[in-house]
């Protein structure tokens, strides 16, 4: 099958006093219909900024994406003007973000604003609108539909109004769905309710949902496919059960030694990676990990490694394993 | 065993206020008759979803917000009816760490002021001395004494954790609340940090209150766990016990939604329905019965008290 969503070599820059801050570097990966990608990364490694770069949201002075494809089912989205892009956003290609409340506006009620998205994007009575922003709550399960359509945001709780927003950005079915950090604002009852429904609407929507999370315990339980950024690059990827079965880069074997699991060992100690990740405009010359990395040798220091296949389906950047 | 910290009890409401003059419309019961005990050494794991009550409860028990009623005796004395003075002398022994290193550090002041201030309040040291105090402070908790000079800001997350370690411990203290402290940083951090917390309880025989929403880390950091709903302690046990059979539903709901790092167990889960109701307008009964999938008419209507049900494990649940 043909991936919907298909992104080379895209790297993204900010010019500030302090330098230049390169967010994203050379970052590829493709996600077909009905596939779920997850981008997972500390804070810093530049998967929030992939996510604005697809959506074409980076603020523009002082970010600039210098170079790259963003192909949405054969359309690269740097090539459009902005009107164009504006038509993109919302019927080929949405966002979620991590805080439903900021995302929304506070002034409109949540029926209003699914009905307005509709109404930007396809020709349709208003009437109709209405009647799709009900649909689409009613789709992603909130109880008595009409009467929360004429609710304001701030009357709906968390976990509402986080559905309220996963119903606007698909209110136009999109072919994908870009969900940065979806659940991390919310309780872990309500989390797995919303996971449970984005898995729900992928499936039967066919939608290619790209999931940004730093929590691998999300990433196990719903990505079919996953890619590990560190300071602005790709350092691994490949399926989830082969990364989490045989992580091939020492930052992802640290990472998944550092969390602490259910039914793990008695009060024993956590496995740490040292040091902090570098800041993204004063990054070391080779390798971004190697300061932190127990198995740096020279070359490290000097080159950055290429991504290359370790295992089948299984690439990471490293020279030593 | 010596209890180092013994809770009964322990309520506390706030006004729930309205309109443009603040009129009290009603009561938020935010902790709603709970008691517990830490021995010297100890963790207790406090865990619960936002709004059940459980950073109150931290705050109460060093009276940063006064309690409503109830008891809390810290080495025997009941703080609850210390006047200022004699209070004050015994924050010495209890301290708190909190969630947001980044809100919880002055910005204007640097790092080694900060770890020296309580040491100032309570005239402590001379000058010369409090920096050596300092120094030794900042090795133990894993940063260099070269950065006592630094601002919060020039400091990593981490880092800034390991600050507000270091402020807590100056008077040496034997009993920490920690709230949420790990939270707010990133995984590889999060597991330094854990790691400090036990080597100091490992080192100084300190008690925690550890206060969470991530089950997985409590179990790693804790010896007893207490889990909280809309301001009740709904069970209680020995960390074992609790993650190896649970008993009451709501515990359960919480351990079956939490993802776990390991995709070859995916497994198909029912998942709890609905929102946690709000503490202003709480449920009759039971206050988790609107969720719960096992719910009795009993529930409905009479509240469960928390009981022993086994040796050492309280749980409050009719069906159980």
């Amino acid at each position: 099958m043909a991936p919907v969503l298909e992104v080379s070599g895209l790297t993204t820059v900010f010019h500030t006093r302090g330098g230049i801050v390169r967010a994203v570097q050379d970052v590829s990966f493709s996600v077909e219909a009905g596939e779920t990608l997850a981008i997972v990364g500390e804070s810093g490694c530049g998967k929030t900024m992939t996510a604005l770069s697809l959506m074409r949201l980076i603020p523009s002075p002082p970010g600039q994406i210098t170079a790259g494809m963003v192909k949405v089912a054969g359309t690269d989205l740097l090539a459009l003007d902005e009107a164009s892009m504006r038509r993109m956003r919302g019927s080929q290609i949405a966002m979620i973000f991590q805080e439903p409340m900021t995302a929304l506006n506070p002034l409109l009620t949540v029926g209003r604003q699914i009905a307005e998205m509709v109404s930007l994007h396809e020709n349709v009575s208003r009437r109709a609108a209405n009647a799709r922003a009900v649909e689409m709550l009613h789709h992603v399960r909130i109880p008595a539909p009409e009467r929360r359509a004429r609710e304001y945001p701030h009357q709906m709780s968390g976990g509402m109004r986080q559905r309220a927003m996963i119903a606007m950005a698909l209110a136009c079915k999109p072919k994908v769905l870009i969900a940065d950090e979806p659940t991390t604002a919310l309780d872990v009852t309500i989390q797995a309710q919303v996971l449970d429904l984005i898995g729900d609407l992928r499936k039967e929507l066919g939608t290619a949902v790209v999931l940004i999370t730093h929590d691998l315990g999300v990433v196990a339980e719903t990505a079919d496919r996953m890619i590990v950024m560190y300071a602005g690059r790709k350092v691994e990827e490949g399926r989830t059960k082969d990364l989490f079965a045989d992580p091939c880069h020492p930052y992802l074997q640290g990472l998944l030694a550092s969390v602490p699991r259910f039914g793990g060992g008695e009060g024993e100690r956590l496995r740490e990676i040292p040091g902090i990740v570098p800041p993204l405009n004063d990054l070391p010359k080779g390798c971004a990990f190697a300061p932190r990395c127990q198995s740096a040798i020279g070359r490290c220091r000097d080159e950055v490694p290429p991504l290359e296949p370790k295992r089948p389906g299984h690439a990471a950047a490293c020279w030593v394993t | 065993m010596t209890m180092l910290l013994d809770v009964t009890d322990l309520r506390k409401t706030f006004p729930a206020r309205t309109g443009l003059f603040g009129n009290v419309i009603d009561r938020v019961h935010a902790v709603d008759g709970i008691s517990f005990s830490i021995a010297e050494g100890r963790t207790l794991g406090l865990v619960g979803e936002s709004g059940c009550g459980k950073s109150t409860v931290g705050r109460a028990i060093l009276r940063l917000i006064e309690p409503s009623s109830g008891a809390i005796r810290f080495q025997g004395n009941d703080i609850t009816k210390l006047p200022p003075a004699e209070l004050r002398a015994l924050r010495r022994r209890m301290q708190i760490v909190f969630q947001d290193p980044y809100s919880s550090l002055n910005p204007r002041k640097r790092a080694g002021d900060i770890v020296a201030e309580p040491l100032m309040v309570h005239g402590i040291a001379k000058a010369a001395e409090r920096r050596e105090i300092v120094a030794a402070l900042f090795a133990k908790v894993g940063l260099q004494p070269r950065q006592m000079g630094l601002f919060p800001h020039q400091f990593s997350g981490g880092q800034r954790q390991r600050i507000s370690i270091a402020r807590a411990l100056s008077l040496g203290p034997r009993f920490i609340v920690a709230d949420e402290p790990v939270s707010a940083l990133d995984v590889s951090v999060q597991a330094q940090v854990i790691n400090l917390l036990m080597d100091l309880q490992a080192q100084e025989g300190l008690s925690y209150l550890f206060i969470s929403h991530n089950l997985a880390v409590v179990e790693h950091v804790s010896h007893d766990v207490a889990v909280m709903y809309l301001g009740r302690i709904v069970e209680h046990t020995d960390k074992a016990s609790i993650f190896a059979r649970p008993l009451h539903p709501y515990t359960q709901a919480l351990m079956a939604a939490v993802p776990v790092p390991d995709p070859s167990i995916r497994r198909d889960k029912k998942h709890v329905m609905g929102d946690v109701p709000s503490p202003i307008n709480r449920p009759p009964g039971c206050h988790f019965h609107p969720r719960c999938p096992l719910a009795q008419p009993r529930c409905r209507t009479e509240e469960p008290v928390l009981r022993e049900v086994q040796p050492g494990h309280r749980v409050a649940c009719h069906l159980v």
